[in-house]
C-alpha cells in the first residue's frame, strides 16, 4: 500500500502545480516567504482545464479505452478456448502446455514487441513469405496500422488471461457436467449452462489484468501503432519525458487512474462476493 | 403407506452379458441380471467391484465393451446419456452451485423443452414432495446435508425418470439422518412408482432398502436374492462374510443325506448337524457359517453332544443393545457370538468365565465354494 500510496501523493501534488522550466519541472504548492512572513499556496486547476478542453486528451482517452476493450474481448476469444483446453488436458501435457505459455516471460517484453516490427514491416518476414507464395504481390501495409497494435496487445497480455481461466477452469467439478448430461443437457448446452457461468470469476479476472494494462499500455503503440492517433499512454510518457511538462502528465495520470478505479472496485467487489459464496 | 408394487412378469432392465474392461483391467466381468419394474435393486459390494462402473454403463457415462443393456426392451447401445430414459444421483450430489434449489430441479425439465407453467408446477409438486418447498430460493451451498441430498433426488426424480439410479445415496449422511433417510427413500420410491437400482458398499443400508440384493465382487455378480435369502443362505463363503458377520469353519461331510448332513470340524471338538441336504461331493471339503445371534451362549463347564462347544470368555463389547462376547475354543478357535441385552439387571457373563456355545440344527450354512 505504502509503494502505491506515496507516488500517487506525490503525484496528485505535481497535477495541481505550475510548470516551470527549471529543475525539478514544476512549482512547490507551498512556499514560505520569508520576507512577508507568510506561507503562500498555489493551486493550479489549469492542468485539468487542458485535459478537458485539448479534444487531443479526450480523443487519446476515448482511443486507448476502445483499444484495450477489443483487446481484451481478443484476448477472451482467443484465451478461453486455450485455457479450456488446457484444464481438459492430461496432467503431463498439461504443464507443458503451461511451461509454453511461461515461455515468453523469459525473454524481454521490450525485444518481443521490436521482434514484431521485423515480422509486421514492409520488407519484413510475413510480407515477404506472403510475396514469395504468390499470395499477394504488393506488400500489404501491417506495421504502424490498428491491427499491428492489437497484435502487440493481444499477444502480450495472452497469458494473463489463459492463466486465471485456466485455474479457474482446472478447478471445475466434472460430475457436474455429467449431472447436467443426465439430466437431458447436449454437451455445447451444458458448457453454456453450467461451465461458462462457473467460470466466471476467471473471465472477469482475466479482462481486468489484460483491460487495465493495456488502457495505460504505451510501449506498444508507440513501437507498433499509427502516428496520427495516440494512446494515452503515450501522450502521458511524451509530456513527461518530452516536454517536461510535468504537472499535466501528472493530471493526464491521475485522471487514469480515477479512470480504471472503477473497473478495479468492481473487480474487488466482485472477489469479496466470490469469497464470501465460498466460504459459506 | 402404498405397497410396493413389483411387476415380477416384467423385466424392467435387462442386462445380458456386459463386460467392461478399462485396458487390462476387467472391472465387470459377464454380467447379466434382469430387475422388474418398480423395485428397489441394490447392487452391493467392496469398492473396486464393479458395481459403480455397471450404474455408469446404465447411465451411459460408460459403454459396454461387450453384452447389451435393455431398459423397457430399448437397446441402450450408443445412447449418450442426455438421450436416456434414466437419471442418476450422484454421491456427491453434483448440484449445481450457481443454480437455485428450484432452477436446479427445474434443469432436467427446461432440457425436454417443458413449457415453463408447467415446469414451475412440478418444481413446487416435487419440492413439497421432498418437503424442501421453503428452500426452492436457497443455494446449495445454503443447506445442510440432508437438504441437499433431498435436493439431488428432486432434481433426478422430477423427470419422472424409467430408472433411477442412486450411486452411494445415503453414504454422506450422519447415522441418525440414514435410518431416517433410507425410509423416506423407500416411501417415495413406493409412492412415485419408480424402479430404483441402488450402488452401495454398506450392507445395512442395502438390507433395509432393497426388494433384491445383488452381490457384486471383482467385476461378477455372485449372488442375487431378497435380504433374508443374502443373509440366511449366503451361496458362499464371500456372501456369508460380507453381509453381516459369521463363523467360518473349515470341514469335511462324514454324512450326506438327503435330509440332513453331518460335518467333521478340527476346529470343533463336535460334528455339527445340519438338518438339511446339501450337495456336495462325498467326502468334500465344506465351509460351515454360524451367524453369531443363531448361537445360544450358557455357562457350564463340559459341552456334550452335537452342535455343542465349550470356551472361555475372552473379550465383550457392549453395544447397548446387544453385547458381542468373543469366545476362545477349547481348540484355540475364536467364536462371536451376539446376545441381546433383554434385561437390564440380568447377571451376565463376564470375562473369563467358562461357557457352553450351541445351535439349533437348522442355523448353520454348509457352503462349498
Amino acid at each position: 500500500m505504502v509503494f502505491f500510496a506515496i507516488p500517487f501523493a506525490i503525484v496528485f501534488k505535481i497535477s495541481f502545480s505550475y510548470m516551470v522550466p527549471a529543475q525539478p519541472g514544476y512549482a512547490p504548492l507551498l512556499e514560505w516567504f520569508a520576507e512577508t512572513q507568510r506561507l503562500v499556496a498555489t493551486f493550479n486547476l489549469a492542468n485539468y482545464q487542458v485535459l478537458l478542453q485539448d479534444t487531443l486528451y479526450l480523443s487519446t482517452f476515448l482511443y486507448s479505452l476502445k483499444v484495450a476493450a477489443f483487446s481484451t474481448v481478443l484476448c477472451l476469444l482467443l484465451g478461453y478456448p486455450m485455457a479450456y483446453a488446457i484444464a481438459r488436458s492430461a496432467p503431463t501435457t498439461r504443464n507443458l502446455f503451461l511451461m509454453l505459455i511461461i515461455l515468453p516471460f523469459w525473454t524481454s517484453f521490450l525485444l518481443r514487441v521490436y521482434a514484431w516490427i521485423g515480422l509486421l514491416k514492409t520488407n519484413g518476414v510475413i510480407n515477404n513469405t506472403l510475396l514469395s507464395l504468390g499470395i499477394i504481390d504488393q506488400p500489404l501495409v501491417l506495421l504502424y496500422t490498428d491491427f499491428a497494435v492489437y497484435v502487440g496487445i493481444v499477444y502480450s497480455y495472452l497469458p494473463f488471461m489463459i492463466l486465471p481461466l485456466y485455474s479457474n477452469l482446472e478447478k471445475h467439478d466434472l460430475t457436474l457436467l455429467e449431472a447436467a448430461a443426465d439430466l437431458g443437457a447436449r454437451p455445447v448446452k451444458a458448457f453454456f449452462k453450467i461451465t461458462l457461468p462457473l467460470s466466471m470469476p476467471g473471465v472477469v479476472a482475466g479482462c481486468l489484468l489484460v483491460f487495465i494494462p493495456a488502457v495505460g499500455e504505451f510501449v506498444i503503440p508507440s513501437l507498433l501503432g499509427r502516428t496520427d492517433q495516440l494512446m494515452i499512454g503515450t501522450v502521458l510518457s511524451a509530456q513527461f519525458f518530452g516536454a517536461r511538462n510535468w504537472p499535466v502528465a501528472s493530471a493526464v495520470a491521475i485522471a487514469l487512474l480515477l479512470l480504471l478505479l472503477l473497473p478495479i472496485l468492481l473487480f474487488q467487489r466482485y472477489q469479496q462476493r466470490e469469497l464470501e459464496a465460498s466460504r459459506r | 403407506m402404498a405397497e410396493r408394487v413389483v411387476d415380477r412378469q416384467n423385466q424392467y432392465l435387462r442386462i445380458e452379458g456386459v463386460t467392461k474392461r478399462f485396458g487390462d483391467f476387467v472391472a465387470v466381468d459377464n454380467v447379466s441380471l434382469s430387475i422388474f419394474k418398480g423395485e428397489i435393486f441394490c447392487l452391493l459390494g467392496g469398492s473396486g467391484c464393479g458395481k459403480t462402473t455397471l450404474l455408469r454403463m446404465l447411465a451411459g457415462f460408460e459403454s459396454p465393451t461387450s453384452g447389451r443393456i435393455l431398459i423397457d426392451g430399448q437397446d441402450m447401445a450408443g445412447i449418450p446419456p442426455y438421450e436416456r430414459p434414466v437419471n442418476m444421483m450422484f454421491q456427491s450430489y453434483a448440484l449445481f452451485p450457481h443454480m437455485t434449489v428450484a432452477a436446479n430441479v427445474a434443469f432436467g425439465l427446461e432440457q425436454e423443452g417443458v413449457a415453463r407453467p408447467e415446469i414451475e408446477r412440478r418444481v413446487s409438486e416435487m419440492l413439497d414432495i421432498v418437503k424442501l418447498g421453503e428452500f426452492a430460493k436457497r443455494k446449495p451451498h445454503q443447506l445442510s446435508g440432508g437438504q441437499r441430498q433431498r435436493v439431488a433426488l428432486a432434481r433426478a426424480l422430477v423427470k419422472k425418470p424409467k430408472l433411477l439410479l442412486l450411486d452411494e445415496p445415503l453414504g454422506a449422511l450422519d447415522k441418525k439422518l440414514r435410518e431416517h433417510t433410507q425410509f423416506e427413500l423407500i416411501n417415495l420410491q413406493e409412492q412415485l412408482g419408480v424402479t430404483f437400482v441402488v450402488v452401495t458398499h454398506d450392507q445395512e443400508e442395502a438390507m433395509t432398502l432393497a426388494s433384491r440384493i445383488g452381490v457384486m465382487n471383482k467385476g461378477q455378480i455372485v449372488q442375487v436374492g431378497t435380504p433374508t435369502e443374502i443373509y440366511e443362505f449366503p451361496n458362499s463363503r464371500f456372501v456369508a462374510d460380507f453381509i453381516g458377520s459369521v463363523n467360518m469353519f473349515e470341514g469335511r461331510l462324514i454324512e450326506d443325506e438327503p435330509g440332513h448332513v453331518r460335518i467333521r470340524c478340527d476346529d470343533l471338538d463336535s460334528t455339527v448337524f445340519v438338518s438339511h441336504g446339501i450337495s456336495a461331493a462325498p467326502d468334500a471339503k465344506v465351509f460351515v457359517a454360524i451367524r453369531p445371534e443363531k448361537i445360544e451362549m450358557n455357562r457350564g463347564a463340559t459341552a456334550e453332544g452335537e452342535n455343542c462347544v465349550g470356551g472361555v470368555v475372552r473379550e465383550i463389547a457392549y453395544m447397548g443393545d446387544l453385547s458381542v462376547y468373543l469366545v476362545r475354543l477349547d481348540g484355540g478357535r475364536m467364536v462371536r457370538v451376539t446376545i441381546p441385552n433383554i434385561e437390564r439387571h440380568e447377571e451376565r457373563i463376564v470375562w473369563e468365565e467358562r461357557v457352553v456355545l450351541r445351535w439349533q440344527p437348522s442355523s448353520p450354512v454348509v457352503l462349498t465354494q
